[in-house]
């Protein structure tokens, strides 16, 4: 008995110190997880810097001004985010998340021009260094905002030309039958088309090059958003509608308060499937016959052998179509808030 | 037969006469099921009957065939005095799943039947009328997926009940629920049942629940589904589960199921009506 205790004594006491091991070792693994992310950027914002002013020596100095100050300017804008983050505790959390992804970016372009301006690795003029293509950013800005837009109205148009008629016929085909028997097999044969095929008819129908384009980014959305429309309508949970029929439901509740909204998130999987077409398609038409737009910028660019002018649009290119993909995300959000915590992408 | 305890009577009688109902086999089309074969009953208004019988009896066909949902083979439905040939808001019917619209909040989801046909603009006060007497009033924003299970089967009955049907279909509506939740769920329909006066046909397979809850239990048999005995519950209202006379009914209609499962095949008696 007296045994027992003082075992179980001791394995308390050894209990105690191993918890205060753990929690001090977590304290320590905290503080300086804290401190490498606050010092993340800063430091990789020099090496950078520093990497930079070394690489580009024998660079012409217009060439390289605007890139020293692009990471003088993160370096000062991380260090004035450490001096204010123990007073603005969202700033903390934004920053313990997002630190470490943007000290990476940076090293990231710190490696590039180590590869290009550093080592020559990569045959100029394929390969400018971020240096170049900053330069030409801010040398094109003009143009290229004027392209941004142009591509912006194009996608825009044909987006929602293409999912208005797309959820037209997804509603049919899914609803009425009879739609369904004349519909399905047309869609069957054209849909998988890619729209980008249609380009030769399309240059031959169309009056406009614009014209021609607002029709293939529509056509290019139009598939996977009636496939999938049709697909969340004809699969609408069957007790749903007879619950709305034993509430006194007639066709127009059934196919708008029940159907539509049960198919919604199948909707907006098309959406998000029609929008990564719409943007292939639209660069494409852009290529091959409108006068404008960020599509027609890149194979005017690289016409010039202006390789850095392809990368700044190559970069405003990720930047739109990644900003048009957040905005389908935060619609999605807001339609499908009762999903909340059921969704899980 | 009408409950005396109702203070008012928005129900209507319903009779189901002679109706019969085939299915095709899934994995052999030409092949049929004889779900119902010729099934005839009566219900008066205000009455609440319950249906008990095995799975695959036909209890929820029969439901479904007084919904209007499906149309029976042969045979003729009605409620008071009108055939009935489709779905309508006077015949409310309510799943073992709530079936709550998951798109649509509590609230919303009671209104479904006003706005369904068009009188939510002048029935709103009623709403908040449901919502207090289902005791949902703090969860009128909530999304379905937030309920529990005996909250979201309130929200169903209150969406069922603001139409104010004449007759209500319940089909194993607490079958999914806990004991405790379930005991405390019947209390609710039966008030519920008190207050209105709406003819209720209650299938389960929860004796007690049967006998808890009805004025008559009708005893179904299985392929073809027939109704084979129909009991009389002359209990004094709010009956006392674990009464000498409870007990007796649970072992009588035990005994019944039990002798109904051998006898089907010699008796084939006409429903007991």
């Amino acid at each position: 008995m007296n045994t027992v205790s003082v075992q179980a004594k001791r394995s308390d006491q050894w209990q105690v110190t191993s918890d205060k091991l753990v929690t001090r070792h977590s304290s320590l693994v905290t503080s300086s997880s804290r401190l490498r992310t606050l010092v993340a950027i800063p430091l990789a914002a020099l090496i950078a810097l520093a990497v930079h002013l070394f690489v580009s020596k024998s660079e012409p100095p217009v060439d390289t001004r605007s890139y020293s100050t692009f990471l003088g300017m993160v370096l000062g804008a991380s260090l004035v985010a450490v001096a204010l983050q123990p007073f603005w505790s969202s700033l903390r959390r934004w920053m313990a998340h997002m630190c470490p992804i943007i000290a990476a970016a940076v090293l990231l372009l710190c490696s590039w021009e180590v590869i290009t301006s550093g080592f020559r690795l990569l045959p100029l003029p394929y390969f400018p260094s971020p240096a170049g293509v900053l330069q030409s950013l801010i040398n094109d800005y003009a143009l290229l905002f004027d392209s941004t837009w142009h591509s912006l109205l194009l996608l825009l148009s044909g987006y929602a030309l293409g999912v208005v008629i797309a959820l037209i016929t997804g509603i049919c085909i899914g609803w009425f039958p009879y739609a369904r028997y004349w519909g399905m097999p047309l869609l069957k044969v054209i849909g998988p088309i890619p729209a980008t095929a249609w380009v030769p008819l399309a240059m031959v129908l169309s009056p406009s090059g614009t014209f021609s384009a607002v029709g293939l980014v529509a056509l290019a959305v139009w598939f996977p958003v009636t496939m999938l429309t049709i697909s969340g309508i004809a699969n609408t949970r069957a007790s749903y509608l007879d619950v709305a029929r034993t509430l006194g439901a007639g066709q127009k509740y059934l196919i708008f308060r029940v159907a539509i909204p049960a198919a919604m998130p199948s909707i907006f999987i098309g959406l998000f499937m029609g929008l990564g077409t719409s943007f292939l398609t639209l660069i494409v038409a852009e290529t091959v016959g409108v006068k404008s737009g960020l599509g027609w910028y890149v194979s005017w660019a690289q016409g010039w052998a202006e390789y850095g002018k392809v990368y700044a649009a190559l970069v405003i290119m990720a930047a739109f179509f990644s900003t048009i993909m957040t905005v389908l995300f935060k619609v999605r959000d807001r339609v499908l808030v009762w999903q909340k915590g059921v969704i899980k992408w | 037969m009408v409950a005396a305890s109702a203070t008012l009577t928005e129900g209507s009688s319903l009779r189901v006469l002679e109706v019969s109902k085939h299915f095709p086999k899934p994995n052999d089309p030409a092949a049929r099921t004889h779900a119902l074969d010729s099934v005839s009953l009566s219900i008066a208004a205000g009455e609440l009957v319950s249906l008990v019988g095995p799975s695959g009896c036909g209890k929820s066909t029969l439901l479904r065939l007084i919904a209007g949902l499906d149309s029976p083979d042969s045979g003729d439905l009605w409620v008071g005095t009108e055939p009935i040939t489709s779905p309508s808001a006077e015949r409310g019917l309510v799943f073992q799943d709530p079936n709550l619209f998951p798109w649509l909040t509590v609230r919303r989801n009671i209104e479904a039947g006003l706005v369904a046909r068009g009188l939510l603009h002048e029935k709103r006060a009623e709403v908040d009328e449901f919502m207090r007497l289902v005791g949902l009033e703090t969860f009128a924003k909530a999304y379905p997926h937030h309920l529990s299970g005996g909250m979201a089967q309130r929200v169903a009955l209150a969406r069922a009940l603001i139409n104010h049907p004449k007759v209500l279909l319940l089909d194993e509506p607490l079958g999914a629920l806990d004991a405790f939740t379930r005991m405390r769920m019947q209390d609710e329909v039966l008030r519920l049942w008190e207050a209105r006066g709406t003819t209720m046909l209650l299938v389960t397979h929860d004796i007690d629940e049967a006998i808890y809850m009805s004025d008559r239990i009708m005893l179904m048999t299985q392929r073809p589904g027939r109704i084979e005995r129909t009991l009389e519950i002359d209990l004094d209202r709010p009956r006392q589960r674990n009464s000498p006379e409870f007990l007796r009914l649970r072992s009588d209609i035990l005994e019944l199921l039990h002798f109904a499962g051998q006898a089907t095949s010699e008796t084939h008696g006409r429903a007991l009506v």
